[in-house]
């Protein structure tokens, strides 16, 4: 073992920093997921949708913005402002119109329904941004590389890639945490989340939290496929691959757990880049082994609780 | 209630299934008020970066040809149908197209594993079936089809081209590495270069082989350890929005100081990459249609095309495009062909397959010829990446062009086996400079 760390330790220490990148993005999206199902008990598949819309108005804005002259520096924050926008209009938008009138039906209904709005957002995007590759990348372009010693060598990574991506997925995650714990507003969503029927009973107006809670998982959705758009050329079919691993970060740390979702997005960046360098074929599968593996042991998730059903 | 059958009954009934289809095809048909054609192509999910250029192209070339008479003096109409959702969806869409829409003639598909599943189609139906786009080697290698012709080239000389290329302008190269999608393209082409390479270029050292997953948007990890192993050569058969991410991020990051860019199917994603192209990397476009062209067989035809296609459409055509219209060109030619055939008369469907075999049309670029397997030769031109003032993104410079014949394994051979058989002397032999 130590012999194979000597002979492959450096690649090992590459391997860890492609995989904070990675496994920020997944933590943006999918906590963003996991917060919804936390309230409102929905499975919402056009979360991708989301991601997806976010990234496309975000290399649109910032394109529109670079015409009028908008400095290179300013290209990461309108990231997060064009998706906070994309999450402050469509959230309220299909948590008003669609999801509330779902939520006394059943499960699979509510997984319909939000699976056809994925389809219907999937062609929206077509008819908006069509079918060509679009990118927008000032603001990968505008921080520039590092190079990162390797040996003799030296490998240069982008700083958008190195700290920016996890940078902003920490301080969502601390925020968030705060957010939930330290204020009356995150208090009540929480009290939500745990226990839906007592909380109304003590008078918390359940649909402004759903509403509150809904467009903050758009945001998170948006931003994270704002804070993608630098690094990928955004084409059809872009929110299909995200949801499919956020439905598995959420199931991995437990349904509705924030810091599960950090801790599973970490396990799950890292396994698939260090998967990368030493076995080229597991990358595709490797979230999807920690999760099996993970959920025999423990079925309710990394941090889920087991639920007493009641009847 | 149930009915019984006597054996005699029952023969005529077997005999008539067998027999009537061919009876039937074989039988002088009426000429039609519109000749239909049935067009499947991507047109969602990410391959619709292909089909949607593809059907712009089908659907202004139709309404020329309409404009001008329509072929034998008979209207086109296409229909389209999306292949993203799978064989079994598109399998029952060619049936419902020649049974119940009564399409005289199938163009099938963007996806090899599209033509793998819908050609035996054009046996069991005895319907025309033009392969307008996709590579895979083994349609026309592993079976003979009566009513089934490509009218492009396909993996193997779309392959081997760039390999030629790559050892005729950099031949000291001693290491590659390859990162496609994890598909059956990415890995058949794979396959190709690798027999090729074997063969023409011995010892050549494998670094590192990479199949992301189909659809990736992030291939940064892949970069990184492609920048740790510095090898000599990078092979990308990666296409759409994979190709221009991963081109991106590799030229940020200067993977393209350290190593040499092999891409095949590079034409497509050009436009789109604009000046993030490196300069002086290979690039291909799976045939000779570069919008950059020197010496196109038909300069006015040519430009005529590119040009009514960026008025309607405002974009430059792709090479899907480019397929596309040579698909319909070679309809043109053999319906014609066939129509002349039966001095004026209107052809039966095996009369009409038939004056495919052998048929060679014009293209802008070229002629191609329709071998007796089915295969088109087309033409390869491979060039390094280069700017100039006629164009806002990447086009090809030192081209040299590669006859269909000179690169495509002959017929009844197999590509694999052929391609071992290749001989460095090849390298000298085959292309020539056009610019």
């Amino acid at each position: 073992m130590a012999e194979w760390f000597q002979d492959n330790g450096l690649l090992l220490g590459l391997a860890l920093l492609d995989g904070l990148s990675s496994a920020g993005l997944i933590f943006l999206v999918a906590v963003g997921l996991n917060l919804v199902f936390g309230v409102l008990r929905i499975i919402n598949v056009a979360h991708g949708s989301l991601y997806a819309i976010g990234a496309y108005s975000a290399a649109s804005i910032g394109i529109f913005l670079s015409g009028l002259g908008l400095p290179d520096w300013a290209a990461v924050p309108t990231l997060i402002l064009s998706a906070a926008l994309v999450g402050a209009i469509l959230g309220p938008l299909i948590e008003r119109f669609l999801l509330r009138r779902i939520y006394a039906q059943e499960e699979v209904v509510q997984l319909l329904v939000t699976f056809a709005l994925f389809m219907i957002l999937e062609d929206v995007q077509k008819l908006i941004w069509g079918v060509q590759p679009i990118h927008h990348d000032t603001a990968m372009r505008a921080l520039g590389t590092i190079d990162v010693p390797f040996g003799a060598d030296f490998i240069p990574f982008t700083n958008y890639q190195l700290f920016v991506l996890p940078g902003i997925a920490i301080v969502t995650l601390v925020g968030l945490a705060l957010f939930l714990r330290r204020t009356l507003t995150g208090r009540v969503i929480v009290a939500v989340t745990t226990d839906r029927e007592a909380a109304s009973a003590m008078g918390i107006d359940a649909a402004k939290i759903f509403l509150l809670t809904f467009t903050f998982g758009a945001m998170l959705a948006a931003l994270g496929g704002a804070l993608s758009s630098p690094t990928a050329a955004l084409v059809p079919g872009i929110g299909a691959q995200t949801i499919v691993l956020s439905f598995a970060v959420v199931a991995t740390a437990g349904l509705g757990q924030i810091e599960g979702a950090a801790l599973t997005s970490l396990m799950m960046g890292l396994g698939r880049s260090i998967a990368v360098y030493f076995e080229p074929e597991l990358e595709v599968v490797v979230p999807y082994i920690i999760m099996v593996l993970v959920l025999l042991v423990r079925p309710q998730g990394l941090f889920g609780v087991i639920e007493t059903r009641r009847v | 209630m149930t009915a019984s059958l006597t054996r005699r009954e029952a023969l005529a009934a077997g005999f008539g299934t067998v027999l009537l289809p061919a009876t039937l095809s074989a039988q002088p048909a009426a000429k039609p008020a519109e000749f239909k054609i049935g067009v499947t192509t991507f047109l969602s999910g990410p391959a619709s970066v292909f089909g949607v250029p593809s059907r712009k192209a089908c659907e202004m070339l139709v309404d020329q040809i309409n404009a001008a008479g329509g072929i034998a003096g008979v209207p086109l109409r296409a229909t389209f149908v999306d292949e993203a959702p799978g064989t079994d969806h598109l399998v029952g869409e060619f049936r419902r197209l020649v049974q119940s829409e009564g399409v005289h003639a199938m163009f099938q598909s963007i996806s090899s594993g599209s033509c793998l599943a819908c050609t035996p189609l054009s046996r069991e139906l005895q319907k025309l079936t033009i392969l307008w786009d996709c590579g895979t080697q083994r349609i026309f290698e592993e079976n003979r089809w009566e009513y089934a012709f490509r009218t492009q080239g396909y993996g193997t000389p779309e392959i081997l081209a760039p390999l030629l290329y790559l050892l005729k302008k950099k031949p000291d190269f001693r290491t590659v590495a390859v990162i496609n999608q994890d598909y059956a393209w990415g890995r058949d082409s794979w396959e190709l270069w690798k027999a090729g390479m074997d063969a023409l270029k011995p010892g050549v050292r494998v670094v590192a082989e990479m199949f992301p997953r189909f659809g990736s948007t992030d291939f940064s990890t892949e970069i990184t350890r492609l920048l740790a192993l510095r090898p000599d050569v990078i092979l990308s058969t990666s296409w759409g929005g994979e190709l221009v991410t991963f081109v991106r991020q590799a030229t940020e990051r200067r993977l393209h100081e350290r190593s040499t860019f092999v891409l095949p199917v590079a034409e497509a994603s050009l436009p789109t990459l604009g000046r993030s192209m490196p300069e002086g990397h290979i690039i291909g476009t799976r045939g000779d249609h570069w919008n950059n062209h020197p010496a196109p067989a038909n300069p006015q035809l040519f430009n005529e095309f590119v040009t009514a296609y960026r008025t309607r459409f405002n974009e430059w055509p792709i090479y899907p495009c480019h397929h596309m219209a040579q698909a319909i060109w070679a309809l043109k030619a053999g319906v014609e062909k066939a129509v002349a055939a039966k001095s004026g008369g209107w052809p039966s469907d095996l009369e009409m397959a038939n004056a495919f075999r052998g048929l060679t049309f014009p293209t802008p670029t070229s002629t191609i010829t329709l071998r007796e397997d089915g295969q088109g030769l087309e033409d390869q031109i491979v060039g390094l990446s280069s700017f100039n003032d006629r164009f806002p993104f990447s086009v090809p410079k030192e081209m040299i062009q590669f006859t269909g014949a000179q690169v495509s394994a002959p017929v009844g051979q197999k590509s694999t086996d052929w391609l071992k058989t290749l001989k460095p002397d090849m390298i000298a032999s085959s292309g020539r400079s056009i610019g």
